[in-house]
């Protein structure tokens, strides 16, 4: 079944002629239960269209169908519960000065949910977290335990669909893993669908059973999981950035000849 | 004994992390902000002289001996004595009985103008910084005209108009001092206005009114506190400003900058007329001063 | 002369303390390692004490901190009772460092070719114009296609990719033997880091001299270095040639390089680190 369905969509910022498209026409279906990976090189538009799923960026064209139903450029409160954004930064995206409590009773206010302690006790145990951390405040927790949290919240309201914006780039490698195994477990529990965006073809590899690769606002192609890694993809680029997460690859060393044959980059 | 082990787990209790309920978390904060600020000797002593400002404000009649008005031309303008601490001023009124009652006036008039201009300015400014456009332009523009004119200059203004008197006073101050902290809290909403955490609460459906009351207020809530406190000087400035030329408190109301004004003719042979409100004017303001210097450190996280 | 010797720094039980309120707490405890003409990374996870490790070499650290070592050789300096002078004489000309966001190492107000137009004239004395024409030649070197447009740049408008180019065509000209480069390449784009990498891999290979790689990245520091210096709460946990990093002995690492997702060798779950108080214990 078809939980997510975009057709031509373009987003851009800025009006008028100064307006920079920053996606350009791509069409993608999710199923219900998939994860949908967008991987790309910063400034290729990967986060912009998830932008455009949760509601943040508004400046779209095209079609979005979201649980069967199209969405229009605002939304109902019921359609913005379907889908909840997690960010990258652990440390940017909880109220520094509510406590985790409040942070997570927030959306239950806004909805009018009933049972709300019962619900964050239950979302907190979700995601593995002390029930006491309701009384901290973020600065009290680690960027591992922050994003716990985040999740937490895009989990409260139980949305259909995660969409996570590089949720680990920003954590160690440790606790990168503890994070990617919980989306995993969260997923499986409750029947969750993910888009993941990440620059790191190896985390994406690792969540996602599709993926398109991304290039200044358009896909260069769409893989599977089985594509990755098999090491059959199709486009040279996806290659480039399959390269790029495994390290450095060392170029012969011929003096500076060498250095001169290499593309040269423009500001 | 028993009374320092108590406290020192009440210490105890206070300082530690693991809270097990959110009024400990508050108390935490509260706590921790108090031992920073009897750390800053500076704006502890300028909260110790605000508070005994409060105590000598709200204790009046206790600390005084004689009435503030009752007038004696036969002791009219007698030096500090030990019946008359302060001296007595030209209809024989004990000036510290007035000097007492005059901490109560000033602190109406800083309370009052506070309470009123800091509501106003947060709106303006926090709804002009959120919601931008031609309504951030519009409100912006309106606050620039204000700010234009000196202060004292609008005060006078706005208090010749209104007509001389204490709460017109209090208009009229509140119409000059209300600008900046739209300013200020603007400014503090336009650097949170796409923080991510704010965008979360939008992506949950949270409302404008939601997000300016729950979500911006506790960011900008500290250095409006501060600039408040801070302003409060120029605010018993003013008062006093406006009481020295007529404007403020009607007598025989004690107000310190009245006060001052009146003793002003016989300054050669009265000092202490217009000296000890001078003074009382001069070490209020300055503890307004460092307490505010003070909460800044305390509550300012960029300076933390 | 001490340039042709291998060992180019020696550290003895470094130790990098912060008194803070609450006592003294050590951000680095012991450390000892030696730099060759090589590529030596240091590894770590937020707060393992990597980049104060970087920064008390240069005797960057903040000024509250308390440094203590044994030993501390930059060929023929004692790094411990070097004067602030000879410190400033070794910055930037004998030691050379490269931060994460180059922005921060580069002067706002001056246009990035005037800035290498300045380590031109303070190394090699020669005039303005000759220190142009110098300037464009190393922009080039570092595969800068226009120099002549780059050159008139603010440090603001340039990429991050670009910057660090910049920051490397300096230290083509002051010659530093060592090299201490924190983090980077983490901020920028896998084509663009494998650039940036490659030019700073030639610089360090041509002219012979050290480099301290500090990364969070494992597979990066492998690929790309010749040793690997793991470090965990400040202290060195295990040193190894990056070839034979899969065969690392100490649990930290083992556990780091299990926690990695891998394009090569897939795993369902993840293995999460499991810590160990015994790793605190030298």
């Amino acid at each position: 079944m078809t939980i997510i369905k975009a057709q031509h969509l373009a987003v851009s910022y800025g009006h008028g002629e100064t307006a920079l498209k920053v996606v350009k026409d791509v069409s993608f279906e999710v199923q219900k239960g998939e994860t949908f990976g967008l991987v790309g090189e910063s400034g290729c538009g990967k986060s912009t269209i998830l932008g455009a799923l949760a509601g943040r960026n508004k400046q779209w064209t095209g079609s979005i169908e979201i649980d069967g139903e199209t969405i229009g450029q605002k939304r109902t409160r019921t359609q913005l519960a379907k889908q909840q954004l997690v960010f990258q930064d652990p440390f940017g995206s909880i109220h520094p000065r509510h406590t985790i409590g409040r942070t997570l009773l927030e959306p239950l206010e806004i909805h009018g949910k009933d049972r709300r302690q019962e619900r964050i006790e239950k979302v907190l145990t979700d995601v593995g977290l002390p029930l006491n951390f309701r009384y901290r405040y973020p600065h009290q927790l680690s960027g591992g335990q922050r994003q716990r949290v985040a999740i937490a919240r895009a989990l409260i309201l139980e949305p259909k669909i995660l969409l996570l914006d590089e949720p680990t780039s920003a954590l160690d490698v440790s606790i990168q893993a503890e994070i990617l195994n919980l989306l995993k477990d969260l997923r499986e529990r409750e029947k969750l669908t993910y888009i993941l965006v990440s620059h790191d073809l190896a985390v994406v590899a690792h969540l996602c059973d599709r993926v398109a690769i991304m290039q200044s606002g358009g896909f260069v192609e769409i893989a599977t999981r089985q594509q990755l890694l098999e090491n059959t993809v199709q486009h040279p680029y996806t290659r480039v950035l399959m390269d790029g997460s495994r390290g450095y690859v060392a170029t012969t060393r011929q003096g500076h000849s060498q250095l001169r044959s290499q593309s040269p980059v423009t500001v | 004994m028993a009374k320092s082990a108590t406290f020192s787990k009440l210490h105890d209790w206070l300082i530690s992390e693991d809270f097990t309920s959110s009024r400990q978390a508050r108390l935490h904060s509260v706590y921790l902000g108090w031992l920073s600020l009897i750390a800053n000797p500076l704006a502890f002593a300028g909260f110790a002289v605000v508070l005994l400002l409060i105590i000598v404000a709200a204790l009046a009649p206790v600390i005084t001996v004689h009435d503030p008005f009752a007038q004696d031309f036969l002791m009219a303008l007698k030096a500090p004595s030990s019946t008359h601490w302060f001296g007595t001023d030209e209809f024989g009124r004990d000036v510290f009985s007035r000097l007492v009652y005059g901490a109560r006036t000033t602190l109406y008039i800083t309370i009052l103008v506070t309470v009123i201009v800091a509501p106003i300015g947060f709106v303006i400014g926090a709804t002009a910084g959120y919601l931008g456009g031609w309504v951030d332009v519009v409100l912006m523009r309106i606050t620039d005209i204000f700010l234009s004119f000196p202060s004292l200059v609008l005060a006078l203004a706005f208090s010749a108009a209104l007509g001389p008197g204490i709460e017109n006073a209090v208009i009229a101050i509140a119409l000059t001092v209300w600008p900046p902290i739209a300013r200020l809290a603007r400014a503090e909403t336009l650097t949170f206005r796409h923080a991510d955490f704010v965008v979360a609460a939008e992506l949950q459906g949270a409302g404008v009114g939601r997000i300016l009351l729950r979500h911006i207020v506790p960011l900008c809530a500290p250095s409006i506190i501060v600039r408040l406190t801070l302003n409060m000087s120029s605010i018993i400035l003013t008062a006093a400003g406006l009481g020295f030329l007529g404007l403020g408190a009607q007598p025989p109301m004690a107000e310190w900058g009245a006060m001052a004004a009146s003793g002003r003719q016989y300054l050669l042979d009265a000092w202490w007329l217009t000296t000890v409100p001078g003074i009382a004017i001069l070490t209020v303001s300055l503890a307004f001063n460092l307490l505010g210097d003070g909460l800044r450190d305390i509550m300012d996280p960029r300076n933390g | 002369m001490a340039n042709t010797s291998d060992t180019i720094l020696t550290v003895e039980n470094m130790s990098v303390e912060f008194p803070t309120l609450s006592g003294v707490t050590t951000a680095v405890r012991d450390v000892s390692f030696t730099v060759g003409r090589e590529k030596v990374g240091i590894i770590g996870e937020s707060g393992s004490g990597k980049s104060t490790t970087g920064r008390a070499i240069m005797r960057l650290q903040p000024p509250q901190a308390i440094v203590k070592a044994n030993r501390m050789q930059f060929e023929d300096v004692d790094l411990m009772t070097a004067s602030e002078e000879e410190m400033r004489s070794i910055r930037g000309r004998r030691i050379a460092m490269i931060l994460q966001d180059p922005k921060y190492s580069l002067n706002p107000v001056m246009t990035v070719g005037e800035q290498i137009s300045e380590t031109v004239i303070l190394h090699e004395r020669v005039t303005q114009q000759e220190a142009r024409n110098r300037t464009l030649a190393m922009l080039e070197r570092v595969n800068i296609r226009d120099p002549e447009r780059v050159f008139d740049l603010y440090p603001h408008e340039v990429s991050g990719g670009m910057g660090q180019r910049i920051m490397i065509s300096m230290m083509l000209i002051a010659q530093p033997s060592l090299i201490i480069a924190d983090e980077p390449t983490s901020a920028l784009d896998v084509t663009v880091r494998q650039q940036v990498l490659s030019i700073l891999d030639d610089l360090v290979v041509e002219r012979n001299i050290g480099l301290i790689f500090i990364s969070h990245d494992l597979n990066l520091v492998r690929s790309f270095c010749d040793r690997v210096i793991i470090m965990y709460a400040g202290r060195v946990v295990e040193t190894i040639a990056a070839a034979d990093l899969d065969q690392a002995q100490h649990p930290y690492t083992r556990g780091l390089l299990n926690a990695l997702p891998s394009l090569d060798r897939p795993k369902d779950r993840l293995e999460v680190l499991r810590r160990d108080p015994a790793w605190l214990e030298n």
